[in-house]
């Protein structure tokens, strides 16, 4: 009898891809299924899996796990909210995993957790070091948004931990995939005509590769992988260097009220900042993934460099493009 | 004389002008014969080209307008055998070098007639002579070959085509920076290094410093020092003020400088990098100018641990002469409160002279580098052991202490 694989989340286009992987492994992964579960119809190319759609906030999720024989739950249905305020994300992100956690606590099938969690759990302040690994807490810059949600979030996980031993629990805090399909607030950012910062800061960045992010995945469903890795490109790209390489100008704004004015700045050129993203946006956050490397076994393919490239060669150069003698 | 006595511009005697319609005799002279009007047909008679202007030399008097020199070959070839004085055989060498000289000689007299000042400015040869010159004289012989990289590295830079660290540490703004700082170090603080092969010439160490001067220059020409005379980049560990300061935590971090915590040290030294450390921090610089050189309390001995857990040696560095820049001779305590500083300084200058008290006071500077403490005889576990952390501190502390004594002897006057 073959393994069963909940996936959450498969609306968005990244836990769909993921499903549908899952979905193509073959025979000898051993998974037999693959159900994804949202509340939203998913857009995506979902062949092969089944989905069902029902609400990660409410029991009824204990109920699909208990028909369908889930032994493997990778939640992915945690996020930075895109747009507009983030009350709705928080209901999401921290309720949903509640009930997710409860339903797996009185399964007596689900044998692995797989947690997509994010790199925002570090937060972002200028008391941070220069590279975070997976020992250190957040010094700041998690008191509000995606990253007090996360790190709520990665607290149930451990209780759950702590309550089911025998489950395998594998915590992966991915940076930022920076993909022309994939839709992440960083990448919402780089299509802006004109990028605004605070002025005199310049952030080091991190981005993962959409092949790094599925494979890493895909890894700890099909291996057991215990623990908590940082999931990034190697090296960093700076704000100014990403501006420059998309041929984008900048416009440094001031650092106080930075974040109301980036928003109605971007707003005002027809699209949306996600929140949180500012502080990002000023002090930046670089994380070591030794750990993925030497624990969990996993060789990164791309770099934050390479993977920022190959976003460039996507998007429309920008009107600075010419000025360093670039042609495509 | 009753003419002479007229108020000037009330159109006296001709010749004299009247400032605003008419030049005076004077100016016209300095113009030229003629009024200065139609400056266009005059640029168009001044730029004709060498070969050109020879038929000018038949007409000199009213030079030909552009569309006669169209038919300049023939006209080279016929004007030049005609020249009346020249009796020998004529060559196409001597029509040519007769086509020169006439062309300068119409050149000149354009320019005598008052042409524009277009023609009669510096040949465009002679200008692109002279930019050779200068560019070989401040870049060297192989002025192009240094050219091509600096356009190719400016344009890679506005590319963004270029590689830093995950510290954020960017090798060409660092040595940009460097050479900005030279000046200052060589010229204005007259800096001696010494003991500079106590810094390993490869692998990782941790200079430790004492810490002066209101403002951390001493860091920047710390690390300036260890640039020029060992070639090693120093890589300092500054407060965490220093990256909430906008601009001051940017460049910080391009050239080399991360928080100083535990894990960057730590990170810095087993990747074998040479990392900088003040452990007396705020309280160093910020320490009255009547306590100079009075080491304070070295932290609580972390840079140690740090040095032990990755095995490197610890190189004691003294500085002499960064206490004297900025005298710190006041404090406004509520102020620095409110501004989020850990002090707020008054100097004899600062801001009674508003920003020229910013310049820092010439003092003689002497950077000494002792003999490196060896960590690797403890084991790394032995970090934490906290009575031998205090005792490995205390040596670092009283050697610098020690040595700065000595070198304040040494140096005599601080400033002359």
């Amino acid at each position: 009898m073959g393994r069963v694989v909940l996936v959450t989340g498969v609306a968005s286009t990244f836990a769909s891809r993921f499903a549908h992987r899952l979905a193509h492994l073959g025979d000898d992964s051993g998974i037999d299924r693959v159900v994804g579960i949202d509340t939203i119809l998913p857009t995506g190319d979902l062949d092969g899996v089944k989905f069902v759609r029902a609400d990660v906030r409410t029991p009824v999720v204990g109920k699909v796990i208990a028909v369908e024989d889930v032994d493997t739950v990778v939640h992915l249905d945690v996020g930075p909210p895109t747009r507009g305020r983030s009350s709705a994300a928080k209901e999401l992100n921290v309720i949903g995993t509640m009930q997710l956690l409860a339903a797996c606590q009185r399964s007596s099938t689900v044998g692995k957790f797989v947690l997509g969690s994010s790199t925002a759990v570090y937060g972002t302040s200028p008391r941070d070091p220069a590279m975070f690994t997976e020992s250190l807490l957040a010094r700041g810059g998690v008191r509000s948004g995606f990253p007090k949600d996360i790190v709520e979030v990665e607290s149930y996980v451990r209780g759950f931990s702590r309550r089911r031993p025998d489950v395998i629990i594998t915590t992966l805090r991915g940076a930022q995939i920076l993909h022309p399909d994939i839709e992440t607030p960083i990448h919402r950012y780089f299509t802006n005509p004109v990028l605004p910062t605070a002025m005199g800061f310049d952030p080091r960045l991190q981005f993962l590769h959409l092949d790094d992010a599925l494979n890493v995945l895909a890894e700890a469903v099909l291996h057991d992988r215990p623990g908590t890795f940082n999931v990034a490109g190697d090296g960093v790209v700076t704000l100014s260097q990403a501006a420059r390489r998309l041929g984008r100008p900048i416009v440094p704004l001031l650092p106080i009220g930075f974040a109301v004015a980036s928003r109605r700045m971007i707003r005002t050129m027809g699209s949306d900042i996600s929140p949180d993203l500012h502080r990002l946006l000023q002090y930046g956050r670089v994380v070591d993934t030794s750990a993925l490397r030497d624990i969990f076994g996993y060789d990164l393919n791309w770099t934050s460099q390479e993977t920022f490239e190959e976003f460039r060669a996507t998007v429309k150069p920008g009107i600075l493009a010419t000025l360093g003698g670039r042609t495509s | 004389m009753s003419d002479e006595k007229r108020p000037i511009g009330t159109s006296g005697t001709p010749g004299r002008g009247n400032r605003s319609t008419s030049p005076s005799a004077a100016a016209r002279a300095l113009g030229g014969a003629q009024p200065v009007k139609r400056p266009v047909t005059k640029v168009k008679k001044a730029t004709p080209p060498p070969a050109k202007a020879a038929p000018a030399k038949t007409t000199a008097k009213k030079p030909p307008p552009a569309k006669k020199a169209a038919t300049k070959k023939a006209a080279t070839k016929k004007a030049a055998p005609q020249a009346p004085p020249r009796l020998r055989a004529v060559t196409d060498e001597d029509a040519a070098a007769a086509a020169a000289a006439a062309a300068e000689e119409a050149a000149r007299r354009t320019r005598t007639a008052g042409a524009a000042p277009l023609s009669a400015g510096i040949p465009l040869d002679e200008i692109v002579v002279a930019i050779v010159q200068a560019a070989q004289r401040v870049l060297g012989t192989d002025w192009e070959a240094r050219i091509a990289t600096l356009l190719a590295t400016i344009r890679r830079r506005l590319d963004g085509d270029y590689e830093i660290d995950e510290f954020g540490f960017d090798p060409q703004i660092t040595e940009v920076f460097t050479a900005a700082i030279e000046p200052l170090a060589e010229k204005w603080f007259r800096l001696e290094v010494r003991g500079i092969e106590n810094i390993p010439a490869e692998g990782g160490a941790l200079l430790v410093a004492n810490h002066s001067g209101t403002v951390p220059i001493d860091g920047l020409i710390t690390g300036y020092a260890v640039k020029k005379y060992a070639n090693r980049n120093l890589r300092p560990l500054g407060a965490d003020l220093v990256f909430s300061l906008p601009f001051v935590g940017q460049i910080a971090r391009k050239v080399g400088a991360t928080l100083a915590c535990t894990e960057d040290a730590e990170r810095l030294l087993t990747t074998g990098e040479l990392a900088g450390v003040w452990p007396e921090g705020f309280k160093g610089i910020g320490k009255p100018f009547a306590e100079r050189y009075k080491l304070q309390r070295f932290g609580r001995g972390g840079f140690v641990s740090s040095a032990m857990r990755a095995q490197v040696p610890i190189v004691p560095v003294s500085i002499v002469g960064a206490e004297e820049i900025y005298p710190l001779v006041g404090n406004v305590p509520s102020l620095a409160r409110l501004l989020g500083l850990p002090y707020l300084p008054i100097t004899p200058f600062f801001p009674l002279l508003g920003p020229l008290g910013m310049i820092p006071l010439p003092s003689k500077w002497i950077i000494e580098f002792g003999e490196p403490i060896r960590t690797d005889a403890y084991e790394p576990e032995s970090a934490d052991d906290p009575m031998l952390l205090f005792n490995v501190t205390d040596q670092v502390r009283e050697t610098i202490q020690q040595t700065l004594y000595g070198l304040l002897v040494e140096r005599g006057n601080a400033f002359f």
